[in-house]
């Protein structure tokens, strides 16, 4: 069991995670990040490792994705700054990004990497479910990294069976069908969509994303599955010059 | 050796769907209906309809006397440049506006790079009264003034691409978070063989029509139906793959396919996407691209905007990896050339896409009496500022 199936075993409610990209503001701030999100109260972190093309997000961390190529990451650098990880930060990390990246590097030596450094997770949202199932899942097992699939409000339930099924950490549900970095609209057909969801019982915890980008999106995403991620907001609020503090008066709200 | 789209979406190794799960409905929707709706009489009857009275087609196989001369083969030109809006990229659109229709989908959007696909995609919506918005890079938008108004004259609202270089791969991923953001109502018209999974083959059963008259034209003008060579030039690769459609399966038939060389391949500037790329996932679907060690997207450079494009389609990749299909290069200048040539001895100005093609004869050998077929696949007005500032004309 990895860190992140165990976090879901003793925590059941109000998780927050925070997502942020690799080599972003700084390239070296990439640790830094993650143990000021621990301190501050992080229950677990996605670290975006950054592409040229990021179809599925918005300004913000497309912009953020952009400075850190410039800054020179890339998966090699970020499994190298990521060595001594597990010394300094113990919540589960995730690492997200888009499949090129991680087939230019090898899906087989990318899962090993992530085993090494003491990744749990990741998410690529372009990796299709046929594909996974069909090619990857071996290596992801073999080295207990969880995948993580997406949902959205058009997503079938037929679809959402299979990927409860294929899923063993937790199921990132999309608040709409949107770019990062949209405001979280809890609309009458929202709150069909979340309850929806939480009606079919799956055998995996939820967790919000897209839309969350204060205490008060948290709280109503709250209402309807164990936990939320903010990414884009978090992302929109570092500051260069006073990361740590940045960082933590972000972070304070959810206290 | 099966050369066409397998049930998983796959040509060999290439194509499939990398999409996130918020494109998944737009795409499956597609991918369940396009061949029932397109195979339907009615559809059928209509596409065939508009493309005779609207787009002009059968568009001519020109038998060019002065090029065959010169080159010692006889040269045919399939003249798509003949078409309404001046470009092969309307047969297209034509049959994806129907398609769109019959889907319910009432929003058009669509990526143009020199603007021939915007202006294609803005004419059948101005044809079927449909909203129309077209992503363009910031850079090309400033490069293609003439196709910007024309698109706006039209009716579209023409949007820039601010993100990455700017150019077509920008817009092509600009129009990819619109459709993530409308799911519903919109349709996005691709202009060529790219894209997740129907898209490329949507795109080549549009296009083969060019292939499909070729053979009729062939046949009655020389008594057989295959040529020697069929000729093309490849950016994305919809009017090579329109040209070599009906053609791949006669394996006595040469296949050639140009991409652009840029400043030569091994410059620093070039879009010769075989001979720099590596296999990946671009814009939704696996295939050879250019890129990165790291797997970062390599920006191509061609002096063709059409051209400009750091991947192939996924059927291409499969042609070039099987050796099915010949893919070489041609540079900027050489494209150039060929299309001063071209003009100079039979009267036609190419776009320079077309001209990449027409300039590797210049490379062939022939014993004489070979038939050769090369997709004009659009005229030149578009580039008379390039053509221009080249000659000092």
């Amino acid at each position: 069991m990895n860190r992140l199936q165990q976090l879901f075993q003793t925590k059941k409610k109000n998780l927050l995670s925070i997502y942020y990209t690799a080599g972003y503001p700084n390239l070296n701030d990439t640790v830094k990040i993650a143990e000021a999100l621990e301190k501050a109260g992080a229950d677990f972190m996605e670290i975006g490792f950054p592409y040229s093309d990021p179809v599925a997000d918005g300004p913000t961390i497309q912009a953020s994705s952009k400075e850190a190529l410039d800054n020179g990451m890339t998966l090699e650098v970020l499994f190298e700054q990521l060595k001594d990880l597990r010394e300094k930060v113990s919540i589960p990390i995730l690492l997200m990004g888009y499949v090129n990246v991680v087939l230019q590097y090898g899906v087989a030596n990318f899962c090993k990497k992530c085993k090494e450094v003491g990744v749990d997770g990741c998410i690529i949202p372009d990796l299709p479910m046929y594909e996974y199932e069909e090619l990857y899942r071996g290596c992801f097992d073999e080295n207990g990294i969880s995948n993580i699939f997406l949902v959205t409000p058009q997503t079938s339930d037929e679809r959402i069976r299979k990927i409860d099924s294929l899923s063993n950490a937790f199921i990132y549900l999309l608040s709409s069908a949107a770019t990062t970095g949209k405001d979280l609209a809890v609309t009458e057909n929202a709150r069909a969509y979340f309850s929806r969801i939480q009606s079919m019982n799956l055998n995996n915890p939820i967790m919000i994303g897209f839309g969350i980008s204060d205490k008060q999106t948290f709280n109503s995403a709250n209402e309807y599955a164990s936990g939320a991620i903010i990414g884009s907001a978090f992302v929109k609020n570092i500051d260069k010059n006073e990361l740590e503090g940045s960082i933590n008066s972000f972070m304070s709200q959810f206290k | 050796m099966d050369y066409f789209v397998n049930d998983k979406g796959y040509y060999g190794d290439f194509g499939g769907a990398y999409i996130p799960e918020m494109l998944y409905p737009n795409v499956e929707e597609l991918r369940q209906q396009y061949l029932s709706i397109i195979q339907e009489p009615s559809f059928q009857r209509e596409f065939k309809a508009l493309l005779k009275d609207y787009v002009g087609r059968p568009s001519p196989l020109y038998l060019a006397k002065r090029l065959s001369e010169k080159y010692g083969a006889n040269i045919f030109l399939k003249r798509e440049d003949l078409n309404h809006t001046g470009a092969h990229k309307i047969n297209n659109t034509i049959g994806q506006i129907l398609l769109a229709e019959k889907l319910g989908k009432r929003r058009i959007i669509a990526e143009t790079g020199a603007g021939q696909h915007g202006v294609a995609t803005a004419t059948v919506c101005a044809l079927r009264g449909l909203e129309c918005i077209v992503y363009m890079g910031e850079v090309d938008i400033k490069r293609q003034a003439p196709n910007v108004a024309r698109m706006k004259m039209l009716g579209a609202t023409v949007v820039p691409a601010t993100s990455g270089s700017k150019t077509l791969k920008d817009a092509t991923n600009e129009a990819m978070r619109d459709w993530i953001n409308n799911p519903i109502d919109t349709h996005y018209i691709i202009g060529s063989v790219v894209g997740p999974h129907p898209y490329p083959d949507m795109v080549a059963t549009f296009q083969s029509i060019i292939s499909e008259e070729t053979k009729k034209q062939l046949l009655e003008q020389t008594g057989s139906a295959e040529p020697d060579y069929v000729l093309a030039c490849v950016g994305g690769g919809s009017n090579a793959i329109g040209m070599f459609y009906h053609f791949i399966n006669d394996e006595n038939v040469k296949l050639i396919a140009v991409e652009a060389g840029g400043k030569g391949v091994n410059s620093g500037y070039s879009a010769a996407t075989t001979a720099l790329g590596k296999e990946g996932v671009l814009h939704g679907s696996r295939s050879i691209l250019m890129q990165t060690t790291d797997g970062q997207v390599v920006e191509p450079h061609s002096v063709s905007a059409g051209l400009d494009y750091p991947g192939i389609g996924p059927q291409h990749a499969h042609l070039f990896k099987t050796g099915r299909g010949k893919y070489v290069s041609i540079t900027d200048d050489e494209s150039l050339n060929a299309g001063l040539l071209l003009t100079k001895l039979e009267g036609i100005i190419p776009a320079i896409e077309s001209a990449h093609a027409l300039a590797y004869l210049e490379y062939m050998n022939f014993n004489g009496g070979e038939n050769v077929v090369v997709c004009l696949s659009g005229r030149g007005d578009k580039d008379m500022e390039t053509y221009m500032k080249h000659f000092n004309l």
